[in-house]
C-alpha cells in the first residue's frame, strides 16, 4: 500500500445574528446558507472517517477572528485528525496565534499574495509543515497569462484573485505556485471561481497544472459534487487530496462511501 | 472541579511531555488525557524522573530540535539509563538517532541527536513529493507492546527525512513511501521508542497507540 489520497470536508465559518459561529456553504462565494454549528459537523465528520478538516474563517472581522480560533481550540480538543485554518491570516503572529490555539495547518491566500515574504517567515518560525497556500483561481481568455491550457478548445491561463474571487491580481496561478513552492509553503490549496458551489467537478485543467509545477501536495477544491469528482482530480489531474463541502454537509453523499467508490477503482483510500 | 478531580483519579500514568519550545503541545497532551494520562507539560528534570514516562515531542528541524533541547540532554539520557519509558514522536523520533542529514545544511557542523537508537536520518530521494504528508500504512515488522492492535491501519505522516537505524531490530514498523522506511523504532531494551508519524493525528488508530504507551507506562 501507498499514500493514500485524502478526502477533507471544508467548512466555512461565519457568525450568526447572535454572533455565534455557525457554517455556511454558499455558491460562487456568495449566498450564504446556513448549515450548522462548527464543532458538532467538525465531530461528525471525525467519526465518518474524514482524513483532514478545513476551516475557513469568512468573518473577517476581529470579533469574529476570536470567536474562531474558541471554535479551533473546542475542535481541537474533541478531533484528532489534522486540522487547516485559514481566513485573514496575514502576519506570522496571527500564524502563530491560530496554531497556537490547535490548528495544524494555516491556510493563506491574500496575505501570500500581498506579501510573499509572509510564506519565508512562516515557513522558517513554524516549518514547511503547516504552512497551506491557497489560491482562488479564476479562467482568463486573454493573452495576459504566463502559462496556458486547452479548455473546451479554447486557450486559457488561471489568474490568482483576491477577496473571494472579487477582485483580480494579474498574477498567474501557476507562476505563483512554483514562487510560494520555492519560498516554503508545504501544500497547495486550489479553489476555483469557475467552479465552485456548481458541483460539475473539479477543474481538472488548473489542478493539473498545478500538480504538475509543484512538488509539494496538492488540495483540490471547489466543484465536487460527487465520488466520480474526486475519483476525476486524482487520476486525471493528480491531486493529493479532494476537498468537498456541499455534498456532505447536506448529507447527499457520506466520506464513506465516496471512499468505497474510490477504492473499488483502485485509488487508494483510508478505509 | 469535580470532573477535574475525577478525572485524575481515572488516570492511569503521569506522563511528561517534555517542552523544549517546539510545537503545539495542546494536541498531544488532549490525546495522551484521552488515552488515560495524566499529563505535565514541562522542561523541568525533576519532573522527567517523577513521572511513569516522557514525551518528547517536536515538529520542525532537527537542528533546531537538538539545540532547543541540549539543556535537558543529559536529563534525557537518564530517563533512559533509568528504564522509564521515552516516547518520541516526529522530530522527536528522529532525534532519538545518532544523526541527520538535515543538520548538516549551510555549512555548520553536524550536530548530534540523543543517539539511544543509533542510526542516522535522511531525506526522501527524488521522485517523491516531499514532505511525506497524509495517511499512509503500518506494517509491523516485530512484537513491541507500541504496536499492539494497529498492524495495517493508517496513521498521519508529515516529514521529509526519515529514520535508518543502523540494526535492523529497531525497526518495529516499516511503511512504504516509494521505499520502504522504518515508521516505528525501538532500542533494544524496549523503553526507548519513537513514531515518524503523529499519533495524536491518526485518528483512533493513534490513540491506540497512546493508550498502548499508557500502558506501557503503567506497567513500568
Amino acid at each position: 500500500m501507498a499514500l493514500t489520497k485524502r478526502i477533507i470536508p471544508c467548512i466555512d465559518v461565519d457568525l450568526d445574528e447572535d454572533g455565534n459561529p455557525a457554517v455556511y456553504t454558499g455558491v460562487h462565494f456568495e449566498d450564504l446558507e446556513y448549515t450548522g454549528d462548527p464543532v458538532e459537523m467538525a465531530k461528525a465528520y471525525n467519526e465518518s472517517g474524514a482524513d483532514e478538516f478545513v476551516f475557513l474563517d469568512i468573518t473577517a472581522s476581529a470579533e469574529g477572528r476570536e470567536t474562531m480560533l474558541d471554535v479551533v481550540r473546542d475542535v481541537a480538543d474533541e478531533v484528532f485528525i489534522p486540522l487547516t485554518v485559514g481566513g485573514g491570516i496575514r502576519t506570522t503572529e496571527d500564524i502563530k496565534e491560530t496554531l497556537r490555539a490547535g490548528a495544524d495547518k494555516v491556510s493563506i491566500t491574500t496575505g501570500a499574495l500581498e506579501r510573499p515574504e509572509l510564506v519565508n517567515e512562516g515557513a522558517k518560525a513554524f516549518g514547511s509543515q503547516c504552512i497551506v497556500i491557497s489560491v482562488d483561481a479564476r479562467r482568463r481568455f486573454d493573452e495576459q497569462g504566463e502559462h496556458y491550457v486547452e479548455v473546451d478548445g479554447e486557450s486559457c491561463w488561471f489568474e490568482c484573485t483576491k477577496k473571494g474571487g472579487r477582485e483580480g491580481t494579474g498574477i498567474d496561478v501557476v507562476e505563483w505556485a512554483a514562487e510560494a513552492e520555492s519560498r516554503g509553503a508545504g501544500e497547495l490549496f486550489v479553489n476555483s471561481i469557475d467552479k465552485d458551489g456548481t458541483k460539475d467537478g473539479y477543474d481538472l485543467p488548473l489542478t493539473k497544472a498545478v500538480s504538475e509545477t509543484v512538488d509539494t501536495p496538492v488540495i483540490a477544491s471547489s466543484g465536487c459534487g460527487g465520488p466520480e469528482d474526486m475519483y476525476d482530480v486524482f487520476t486525471e489531474a493528480d491531486a493529493d487530496a479532494g476537498l468537498a463541502a456541499s455534498i456532505f454537509h447536506f448529507g447527499e453523499y457520506s466520506i464513506e462511501e465516496t471512499k468505497e467508490y474510490l477504492d473499488e477503482r483502485g485509488v487508494p483510500v483510508r478505509l | 472541579m469535580s470532573s477535574v478531580s475525577s478525572a485524575a483519579d481515572q488516570s492511569l500514568a503521569s506522563v511528561v511531555v517534555v517542552d523544549y519550545g517546539l510545537g503545539n503541545l495542546r494536541s498531544v497532551t488532549r490525546g495522551l488525557e484521552r488515552a488515560g494520562a495524566d499529563v505535565t507539560i514541562t522542561d523541568d528534570p525533576d519532573a522527567f524522573a517523577e513521572a511513569d514516562g516522557v514525551v518528547l515531542p517536536g515538529v520542525g528541524a532537527f537542528r533546531e530540535g537538538v539545540e532547543n533541547a541540549a539543556p535537558i540532554r543529559d536529563h534525557l539520557l537518564e530517563v533512559a539509563e533509568r528504564d522509564q519509558p521515552l516516547f518520541g514522536i516526529c522530530l522527536g523520533m528522529q532525534m532519538l538517532l545518532t544523526s541527520s542529514e538535515e543538520g548538516e545544511t549551510d555549512g555548520e557542523s553536524a550536530v548530534e541527536g540523543l543517539d539511544l537508537v543509533p542510526g542516522t536520518n535522511v531525506r526522501f530521494s527524488d521522485g517523491q513529493k516531499v514532505p511525506h504528508m497524509g495517511w499512509n500504512e503500518l506494517d509491523v515488522q516485530r512484537d513491541h507492546p507500541l504496536v499492539e492492535g494497529v498492524d495495517g491501519q493508517y496513521a498521519y505522516f508529515v516529514h521529509s527525512y526519515y529514520a535508518v537505524p543502523d540494526d535492523e531490530f529497531a525497526t518495529v514498523a516499516s511503511t512504504d513511501y516509494e521505499c520502504e522506511f522504518p515508521s516505528i523504532v525501538a532500542d533494544d531494551a524496549g523503553n526507548v521508542f519513537g513514531t515518524q508519524f503523529h499519533p495524536e493525528k491518526s485518528g483512533e488508530t493513534g490513540l491506540q497507540i497512546l493508550r498502548n504507551f499508557v500502558e506501557i507506562c503503567a506497567d513500568a
